[in-house]
């Protein structure tokens, strides 16, 4: 989730994308992969669906607990939930079948949820917890002190890489878990398509969580940390909980799909009065966002859904400026777009792909996945199977 | 006022007249005022300038910028002249290259925990190509790749219109001040979240530390539960400066990354000198560029745009042909506040700022002889890195000041305003040390050489054009009755003797300079202080620097083909010191290029001044005739209007003769043009360097005492060597110059 950064190495001894037989063992139930960023924790639990009546007769009572407590909800306290549109059945694991659940709740219920783990007994599961993201780091101790849970902190870099791969190569159900844009700016002609991701190489991810940060990809093991920005989600929130009162990332992009950002924005034609030919800048383009905000009549005519649009575009894109120049930089055409920030979130994502589209003459093209933030999450699970101290031979 | 140059041959005694004239150059005045101000601007337009004079009628106005389409009407109707709205970004562009190429010191990196924060650049030959990011409401992003070649490759809507708007909106400020006022008191941590943040601290695998900002604004997502956010509305001026910052910088640096240029200026009134904004854009940009680029700003940016309109309309005249030059008097500098200017009301603390450029008749170019153009550094102690030497010489400057305007006023003794205006002059650069006390880099590099000339364009401004010219004609007129004696006895010695006595003869010269305090206080309560006096005031060999050897040595060989001798002063200086020592370079075979100041400076001796004297010694030399009039000896203006020397800036005619004769031999005498500047100065081709050194201070730094000597001989390096740290000079003790013991 960090943004600002320098390049990073290319990591040597990656994950590979599936445990390869018999040099793996399998880790004991449940098998959880968590992503823990500054504004989101995510949460992946594997529910296997192929437990023997053995197992089901050696199996702790807790471990019964929480598969019915996860998997028979679909809000947890006030704040968590899960994503049932975004479940993966009859998934293949490490030998086993079962079904992926995606589960997220604000980085500020971390505490409740250890509190949580300690009433339901975690701890007695002698279960390794794989995390990632920053609040590995920052929440290790909280996890031991409260939950009785030994962290197994994970690069979160790597974990998107290969939570990309992995969720990319078993198929979202049968459908295409990569897709972009055709005729993004046309409301009417819009229409979301698959895109064959089989043979990626090289790509840019461009991962905007609060903050963002932009890798560009050469092989599976071979990837690096080429650029990042701090205007991110949480830019986009922040401002929004600023200008409009707003509470949630939903409020504010309900507001923003309400909106109209010219009435905040100044515009080429508001500087020039018309086109800015010398520049070929037509009159519609943003000259400066929240270019009218210090005009008194144009700041109180601004409505909430008006400021919350100009804030969503003004972010979208300056995100799709800078991850195309990475691209250019890089020489790469594919760019790939992730993180919650692009939940529920078409008009950004519209935005980003009309960014590519239109200012690298169609050179550049957009991608999107399905499971837009889980990605982290989903590698620390898998990180989980390669790397558990129990020596379960593998029957794939 | 100046001379006129005109020999009289009838006048026993003088040599030439003095004429007082008024001698108007071309200045362009620029000022910077609120738009608050516009019509009472174009009123006093109207007044002064439209109404008054005939030859307004049919000019046009050049307008530019993003609001000079809604000003034409106002325009036209208040002056009745055309008005011709001119493209902003080429405008900007064309003002961007003027001030590179035009003016000292133009550029500068902004390090703001250096002790001395403003890092000027010197003027850069390869000034193409660069990248130009101007931040006004908008960021746009230009190539420039020559004069006429450049291209908008991009640009961002998040600019200064993004901060003033959103902060308008966030905060109580109104306006941009009061934002940036804000800004400066606040702290972005209880806004941003930063790293440590999210990770409890440093996010070490990828090298980010815990204070780097992950999510701008990233803590102002409300928290349902009630943990209520602490933070302050500065807190969030200084987040959105930061957040804006930072993002232009990242944005211009990836454009330079991919455009492979080295070079970003930043311009547009989002800067306007604001130190936290400088020191954000340098961060993102050392940042980003993992310190491969370095965020260059300009002193004039907000002038770009009326400097490119004024071009446009001054393209008819040639305005290529001509260099132009910073007037230090009449300009405000960074941070420093100048008298507002006539149309704005005398009660308001209005924000406004000046900058006049005056026309150099001729265009300035390098010295060729200078080993290494780009890594010239004329001065040789940077005021402004040194602050010791820098409270020296501003005291230095403050306590001399009664004495030069006394003497200022004694030169106009037909003058009744002579005294009111010495009186003005007092005041105004009393003022402007003052400042420079307060703000060193306000003008650029603080060299004694600008402050210098600085007193020079006041005393201009002031209209004492040269104050020196009767002390100056009185000293020539003196020196010319000795010389016939002075040749006579040169011409009796053997050649070693005579040598030695030619060097110690323009050292001895030297001790002559009004400049100096000592020295005016000794000739000033002495008359009959004369030539052979002087003689004996010099230090006895070995000098502080001594190579005098070395350079007997050198005389042994062929003749040099062409020397270069850039005088100093009048009289004895000039007359018993550089005319016998040009007459024997002549003797030798050596060609002689002698040059002085195109414009008076202290008591130099002028171009003007130095033909009618060369014509003088001529009359009393036939080896000086017949070198005149054979072309040997050549008579020329350097460019200059300084007692000391940017031989970076000089003139090109001068350049060209240097090219075309094949100058192997440069002389640079005098405190001003062998001291304060081109001390270290490297030459492709051999050069001496001579002076008395007349200022305790600076002699004791050297590691000498008052009227120690430098006799500083070079042979020219061919290779590019290390050219030795401009600041040396206060720590080395010099018995031999450092080239010569190699």
């Amino acid at each position: 989730m960090a943004a600002n950064g320098a390049a990073k190495p290319a990591m040597d001894g990656a994950t590979t994308r599936r445990p390869r037989l018999g040099s793996m063992s399998r880790p004991p139930f449940p098998w959880f992969g968590m992503d823990i960023g500054g504004t989101l924790a995510k949460l992946v639990y594997y529910e296997p669906t192929d437990i023997t009546p053995d197992e089901a007769e050696a199996e702790r009572d807790s471990l019964k607990v929480i598969r019915k407590y996860l998997t028979s909800n679909v809000a947890y306290g006030k704040e968590g939930i899960r994503d049932t549109h975004l479940e993966m059945k009859n998934l293949a694991l490490c030998g086993r079948k079962g079904n992926l659940h995606f589960i997220r709740f604000p980085t500020t219920g971390m505490e409740r949820f250890l509190h949580m783990g300690h009433e339901k007994n975690f701890s007695s599961l002698h279960t390794t917890f794989c995390a990632t993201g920053g609040g590995a780091y920052r929440f290790e101790e909280d996890f031991l002190r409260i939950a009785g849970l030994q962290l197994n902190k994970l690069d979160e870099l790597d974990c998107l890489i290969h939570g990309i791969h992995y969720i990319d190569s078993s198929k979202f159900n049968g459908s295409s878990e990569c897709y972009w844009y055709k005729n993004p700016t046309r409301e009417d002609l819009c229409e979301k398509m698959p895109f064959d991701f089989r043979n990626p190489y090289p790509y840019i991810v461009v991962n905007i969580g609060s903050g963002v940060s932009i890798l560009a990809v050469y092989s599976q093991d071979d990837y690096k940390r080429i650029s990042g920005t701090s205007l991110g989600g949480g830019t986009f929130l922040g401002l929004c909980c600023l200008l409009t009162g707003c509470d949630t990332f939903e409020d504010a992009i309900e507001m923003a799909a309400n909106g109209n950002s010219t009435n905040v924005d100044k515009l080429v034609k508001d500087i020039y009065g018309g086109d800015y030919t010398r520049f070929a800048l037509s009159g519609e383009t943003v000259a400066s966002s929240f270019g009218n905000m210090h005009i008194k009549e144009k700041r109180e005519a601004a409505s909430k859904e008006d400021l919350a649009r100009a804030t969503l575009v003004t972010i979208t894109n300056n995100i799709g400026s800078i991850a195309r120049m990475c691209a250019l930089t890089e020489k790469i055409e594919r760019v790939v777009f992730v993180g919650n920030f692009l939940r529920v979130n078409p008009i950004s994502m519209k935005l980003l792909a009309d960014a590519m589209d239109f200012w690298s003459s169609g050179q550049l093209k957009a991608l999107f996945l399905e499971h837009e933030g889980y990605f982290g999450a989903v590698g620390a699970l898998l990180q989980l199977t390669k790397t558990s101290p129990f020596d379960v031979p593998i029957d794939q | 006022m100046m001379v006129t140059g005109r020999y009289n041959k009838q006048d026993d005694h003088h040599l030439y007249e003095i004429q007082e004239q008024n001698e108007l150059g071309a200045r362009i005045h620029f000022v910077k005022f609120e738009m608050t101000y516009f019509e009472k601007c174009l009123d006093f337009i109207k007044e002064n300038l439209v109404s008054s004079h005939g030859e307004m009628m049919g000019k046009v106005v050049k307008a530019t910028g993003g609001g000079s389409h809604k000003y034409t009407n106002l325009i036209r109707d208040k002056l009745g002249l055309e008005c011709d709205k001119e493209d902003e970004m080429q405008c900007l562009i064309q003002g961007c290259i003027f001030v590179l190429r035009n003016i000292t010191n133009e550029a500068f990196e902004y390090q703001r925990h250096s002790p001395q924060p403003y890092k000027f650049q010197t003027m850069d030959a390869d000034l193409f190509p660069f990248l130009l990011v101007n931040i006004g409401s908008g960021v746009s992003i230009v190539k420039v790749e020559s004069h006429d070649k450049y291209e908008r490759i991009g640009g961002s809507s998040i600019g200064g219109g993004s901060f003033l708007g959103l902060g308008c909106k966030l905060t109580k400020a109104k306006n941009f001040d009061e934002l940036l006022q804000l800004a400066s008191q606040g702290d972005h941590r209880n806004v941003d979240m930063l790293v440590r943040d999210i990770y409890g601290g440093a996010y070490s695998a990828l090298g980010l530390p815990g204070e780097l900002i992950a999510s701008s604004f990233g803590k102002m997502v409300s928290a349902k539960d009630g943990e209520g956010q602490e933070f302050e509305e500065q807190d969030i001026a200084k987040s959105l400066l930061h957040t804006i910052s930072n993002d232009i910088g990242q944005i211009s640096c990836l454009y330079a990354q991919l455009h492979g240029l080295r070079k970003i200026y930043f311009g547009g009134f989002f800067i306007r000198g604001h130190p936290v904004t400088m020191h954000t854009i340098t961060y993102a940009i050392n940042f980003w560029s993992r310190g491969t680029l370095q965020a260059l700003f300009l002193r004039h940016e907000g002038y770009l745009g009326a400097i490119g309109a004024f071009l446009k309309g001054a393209e008819e005249d040639d305005s290529e042909k001509y260099c132009w030059g910073e007037n230090y008097a009449g300009s405000s500098g960074l941070h420093s506040t100048s008298p507002p200017p006539d149309f704005i009301p005398r009660d308001r603390t209005a924000s406004f700022d000046r900058f006049e450029l005056d026309r150099l008749e001729r265009p300035l170019v390098s010295l060729p002889a200078l080993l290494d153009p780009p890594s010239y550094f004329p001065d040789t102690v940077d005021l402004t890195e040194d602050p010791d030497a820098r409270k020296y010489w501003l005291d230095c400057f403050e306590e001399a000041l009664g004495k030069v305007a006394a003497r200022a006023v004694a030169s106009q003794p037909s003058r009744d305003d002579a005294e009111m205006r010495a009186q003005q002059f007092m005041a105004k650069y009393n003022k402007r040390l003052e400042t420079l006390r307060e703000h060193p880099f306000a003008y650029g590099s603080l060299t004694v050489r600008s402050l210098l000339d600085t007193r020079e364009q006041c005393l201009n401004e002031f209209h004492f054009a040269d104050p020196y010219q009767h002390i100056k004609q009185q000293e020539n007129e003196a020196a010319l009755r000795i010389l016939p004696e002075r040749l006579q006895h040169l011409d009796s010695l053997e050649f070693r003797a005579r040598q030695v006595a030619l060097a110690e003869g323009l050292l001895a010269g030297n001790v002559f300079d009004w400049g100096a305090k000592a020295i005016t206080r000794l000739m000033e309560g002495d008359d009959s202080f004369g030539f052979e006096e002087a003689m004996s005031k010099l230090q006895a060999r070995p000098w502080l620097v001594d190579d005098l050897d070395p350079w007997l040595e050198r005389l042994q060989d062929h003749p040099h083909k062409c020397a270069l001798i850039f005088a100093d002063n009048s009289g004895l200086d000039i007359i018993l010191g550089v005319f016998p020592f040009a007459r024997e370079m002549v003797l030798r075979g050596t060609q002689v290029i002698l040059c002085a100041n195109s414009k008076p400076a202290l008591n130099d001796v002028t171009y003007g001044e130095l033909k009618i004297l060369a014509k003088k010694v001529a009359e009393l030399c036939p080896t000086i005739r017949t070198a005149l009039s054979e072309g040997h000896l050549k008579v020329m203006a350097s460019g200059a209007a300084s007692p000391c020397l940017d031989l970076s800036r000089i003139d090109e005619m001068l350049s060209q003769e240097c090219q075309r004769r094949g100058v192997d031999l440069v002389v640079l005498e005098g405190m001003g043009r062998a001291i304060h500047t081109n001390y270290h100065a490297a030459f492709s081709c051999e050069s001496l360097k001579l002076a008395v050194l007349k200022n305790k201070w600076l002699a004791n730094r050297l590691g000498g005492d008052v009227f120690s000597v430098i006799f500083k001989y070079t042979k020219g390096s061919k290779v590019e060597g290390k050219t030795p740290s401009k600041n040396d000079i206060g720590t080395q003790q010099p018995r031999k110059s450092p080239e010569t013991d190699r």
